[in-house]
């Protein structure tokens, strides 16, 4: 499998701060890749070196078997991007900015308008084709705007943010929309700050702060790179939590951890409910009484908070 | 196919797009009609009575002025209109396009250039409603108008040049009217030169929007209030003018283009 984006070392100073590091990346063809990290970790910025917006300081991409520096005409024809904001001209109807770009796109005068129409149909906009598009809701302009960025068929298509601002009945629109579209086998590129939105929709997740990829791998990959599954075992009596240590520590992997205040003691475990049946007939043996119990898998942002020390929540701050 | 002809094709698509604004948002057009109806009024009837030129009344020699005036202060529409564009990411998205580069540029400064054509026109009947006169025959004042609105058009492309420049709408309106205030009014555009103190007028006498009024006011026949002689600018202000205008083009667009570009929502 060829890959359609490679970069390597890419390096992108605002002034004096440093928005990529030397970032390394490649997605093959037909994948989906989530770029995903919080604000300013430099996924917009990734975004715009590889879609010719933005010149990197060194490094080097290719998008499609195009130089990002010297083919940059050519690569254009056969991206498609949807920025963060949604694009679209407001005093434009649905289908006079769909139409737009497929002229734009160079498809000539007949094509740009069968192209709109059926990307309108697509996209469940047919009944506000001919309303201007000011007076769509935040998800249908999200649409319109998806729906721009695959006027011209691109091969690589770039989505940046695709659902943030939205709803959340927007976002599960926008999750089934962009779901149907990669099952059709283009390779995209998204960015999100969103764990789940990357867990649903990539095949891949590249994990980014601070302008470099600190963790590549599918879902499940980065999830087990965490040690796998945990016995969570939340008793009644401060007394009990003692010996509810003992018996975790005969059933788990490692040495059982507990918080310290919520009574929960947790422990790595392999093997499922079984484990789980084993340990609470033990706990019950030695007449320790249980308030909740279960097996949980490590989330995404465990995986982040592991990588990097921090949450993923960054309120406000720039992009 | 050549870039001229890809420039010009792509650039009637944004053409249309920006046209389609003014159908859909009307009261945009209302507004900057009214104000420069307000100022041919203002100034006939407030400054009429106190200025007096040579060989004509005030309000024949104001009109060519408060057109150029007029198109000057309407050249920052263009830059209000990429700083929008920007704003908004229609920059980005034209950007990751594959089409001319020159575009958007040529589709805004075309449609502020047809707005300007109805300005113009609105303008025109109201001054003849108030006792403006074109004496010198049709022609003479197609040429005018042309010198006029070749003269917008040219101011268009610094005023793009600033758009693309600057973070929001907010700031492009106001660095818009930085410079467009002394440019039009160190001119012969509401009071005839030869009043004003010497540094100001050897300035005056140079400035692109004497030489447009100026023969914008030869060419309909008006007064252009005694001009002084002795110098090319006002003794050839048609041609003057046509030079500054193609100047400022030669200098602008390649300078607005290449910024263009670069240019990306921050």
């Amino acid at each position: 499998m060829t890959d359609a984006i490679v970069a390597t070392g890419l390096v992108k100073h605002y002034g004096s701060v440093k928005a990529l590091d030397g970032l390394d990346l490649r997605v093959p063809e037909g994948t989906v890749m989530a770029l995903l990290g919080p604000n300013g970790a430099g996924k917009t910025t990734t975004v715009r070196v590889l879609t010719t917006l933005l010149p990197a300081d060194s490094g080097d991409a290719t998008v499609a078997g195009f130089d990002v520096r010297r083919e940059g005409a050519r690569l254009r024809e056969v991206i498609g991007l949807s920025g963060q904001y949604a694009a679209v001209d407001e005093n434009l109807t649905g289908f006079e900015n769909l139409d737009m770009v497929g002229r734009l796109y160079q498809l000539g005068k007949s094509k740009a308008k069968a192209r709109a129409t059926e990307l309108l149909e697509r996209f469940d906009l047919v009944e506000a084709a001919n309303r201007p598009a000011k007076t769509y809701s935040g998800g249908m302009r999200r649409r319109l705007d998806l729906a721009g960025s695959l006027v011209g068929r691109p091969k690589v298509l770039f989505l940046d943010e695709p659902t943030t601002g939205l709803d959340p009945r927007g976002r599960m629109e926008m999750w089934d929309v962009i779901g149907e579209l990669v099952r059709g086998g283009t390779t995209l590129l998204l960015t999100t700050q969103y764990l789940e939105e990357a867990d649903r929709l990539a095949d891949k997740i590249a994990v980014i702060d601070t302008g470099k990829v600190i963790a590549l791998g599918t879902s499940d990959e980065l999830k087990s790179e965490l040690g796998g599954e945990r016995l969570e075992v939340t008793v009644s009596q401060d007394d009990e939590v003692s010996r509810a240590i003992d018996v975790l520590a005969g059933v788990g992997l490692s040495a059982p951890k507990t918080d310290g205040y919520s009574r929960t003691v947790s422990v790595a475990v392999s093997g499922g409910p079984p484990t789980l049946i084993e340990a609470l007939r033990q706990l019950d043996e030695v007449g320790v009484k249980v308030v909740d119990v279960g097996i949980h898998r490590p989330t995404l942002d465990d995986v982040f908070l592991s990588l990097t020390g921090r949450n993923t929540t960054t309120e406000g701050d720039a992009a | 196919m050549s870039a001229v002809a890809a420039a010009v094709r792509d650039g009637m698509v944004i053409t249309k797009r920006n046209l389609i604004k003014i159908k859909r948002v009307p009261d945009l057009l209302v507004f900057t009609t009214i104000q420069p109806i307000m100022f041919v009024l203002l100034f006939a009837y407030v400054f009429g009575g106190a200025i007096s030129v040579e060989g004509g009344n005030y309000r024949e020699f104001l009109m060519a002025g408060i057109f150029a005036q007029t198109l000057g202060f309407g050249s920052t529409i263009t830059a209000t209109g990429l700083a929008d564009d920007m704003q908004k990411g229609m920059v980005d998205r034209f950007r990751s396009l594959p089409m001319s580069r020159a575009a958007v540029l040529i589709g805004r400064t075309t449609s502020d250039l047809l707005g300007n054509v109805i300005v113009v026109t609105v303008m025109s009947l109201c001054g003849l409603l108030i006792g403006w006169r074109i004496r010198n025959g049709v022609l003479n004042a197609v040429a005018a108008y042309a010198l006029l609105l070749l003269f917008a058009y040219s101011l268009s492309w610094i005023s793009a040049l600033i758009g693309l420049s600057v973070r929001s709408v907010e700031v492009a309106n106001n660095a818009g009217f930085l410079w467009v205030f002394p440019l039009t009014f160190i001119a012969n555009t509401f009071v005839p030169i030869k009043t004003l103190p010497t540094v100001l007028r050897v300035i005056a006498e140079w400035s692109p929007v004497t030489c447009v009024v100026s023969a914008a006011r030869d060419l309909f026949g008006n007064s252009d209030g005694g001009r002084p002689t002795g110098n090319f600018a006002t003794e050839h202000p048609a041609q003057m003018s046509l030079i500054w205008s193609l100047a400022i083009m030669a200098i602008f667009i390649p300078l607005a283009v290449r910024k263009y570009k670069k240019s990306t929502a921050r």
